[in-house]
């Protein structure tokens, strides 16, 4: 019987990467600026997004939401309190999102009518970093309550991320939140990563993410 | 932990290969993994083993390539490799650099097949 060595050289995630690059060019000729938020469970996407949603639709953005969880969609019924479009994308177990996930869920809503999509990933700081889901800004979010050095524990994640958001801030004392630590952390694993730091409850450091998010939407660089 | 969607997608693409030329058996799958690839190199094998069984990949041996990180130093002028992934700094000269050179793949490379 004769054997043969037999060249593939194709990326495992092929398939996901494609349909990202798909989704990437039909957000982008659309004008909506799609962010892909990840972080552990717990650490407040969905009270940042509830504010944020809120807050964008104020300033007459027109803004919408997908938001997964392994099961309930008591995210996607909290975010909708804010009036803007939230879907639930329930992951049925998975750990993470994927771009089909995210296609499947676009189905009905018209891109061109928006202007900002929040994608909040399933909380995990793990898989979700290996999969694509054809965002333009990934965005990590840590909080003051999970220790300073979350980044050094997961700098795939942190790694891959465009922007760094540490929430929850107005716990910061009680914590004894070391902030300088934080950051050094967080600029070891992504040197030049933008950093946030709010608490989207007592409004802290809002007006910054506001900022940041209008700067991302109308590509201007800081 | 997501290796067994990791490793369906292997299976996927491997058959997709070894049917097209016309494999009577897998006897190896040779996969590069980056050390940012988010991929751990244990359950890729525990989960490797689970899943090929009723596929044309039972039996196979699953050879993983471990691939260290590299980034572009831009004052040495050079891709230099990381010592480890908890900082992105070239290690000869201590800058921090976020260009990644190498250490997201995730690929299958070659299969042996027998044919």
């Amino acid at each position: 019987m004769a054997t043969r060595v037999l060249e593939v050289r194709k990326n495992v995630l092929n398939k996901n990467d494609e349909l990202a690059r798909e989704l990437r060019k039909d957000f982008e000729s659309a004008g909506v600026l799609v962010l892909n938020l990840v972080s552990s469970p717990g650490t407040g996407k969905t009270m940042l997004l509830e504010k944020t949603l809120a807050a964008l639709g104020e300033r007459g953005f027109r803004v919408a939401a997908l938001v997964g969880d392994l099961e309930t969609d008591n995210d996607a019924t909290r975010l909708a309190r804010s009036g803007a479009p939230a879907r639930q994308i329930n992951t049925d177990g998975r750990c993470h999102l994927e771009a089909n996930m995210v296609r499947a869920h676009l189905e009905g809503w018209s891109l061109d009518n928006l202007d900002f999509l929040f994608i909040e990933n399933v909380g995990n700081l793990v898989c979700p970093a290996s999969y694509d889901l054809g965002e333009a800004v990934r965005v990590a979010l840590l909080s003051v309550t999970e220790g300073e050095d979350k980044p050094l524990k997961y700098p795939t994640m942190f790694n891959s991320a465009d922007a760094a958001v540490i929430t929850k801030m107005d716990l910061a004392g009680a914590c004894e939140y070391d902030r300088e630590a934080a950051l050094r952390n967080l600029r070891e694993i992504r040197p030049a990563i933008e950093i946030l730091e709010v608490s989207a409850k007592r409004g802290i450091g809002m007006d910054n993410w506001f900022d940041f998010l209008q700067r991302k939407k109308y590509g201007v660089t800081q | 932990m997501h290796e067994l969607s990791i490793v369906q997608g292997i299976i996927e693409t491997v058959s997709e290969s070894a049917e097209a030329a016309s494999a009577k058996k897998i006897i190896a799958v040779y996969l590069r993994v980056g050390a940012l690839a988010g991929v751990v190199k244990d359950a890729l094998l525990f989960s490797y083993d689970l899943a090929t069984q009723e596929t044309m990949l039972e039996g196979s041996k699953l050879i993983v390539e471990e691939l260290p990180v590299f980034i572009f130093c831009q004052v040495c002028g050079k891709d230099v490799e990381l010592p480890t992934v908890q900082s992105f700094r070239c290690p000869i000269c201590n800058s921090p650099s976020a260009a990644i050179k190498q250490g997201k793949e995730l690929e299958i490379r070659s299969i042996e097949i027998e044919v």
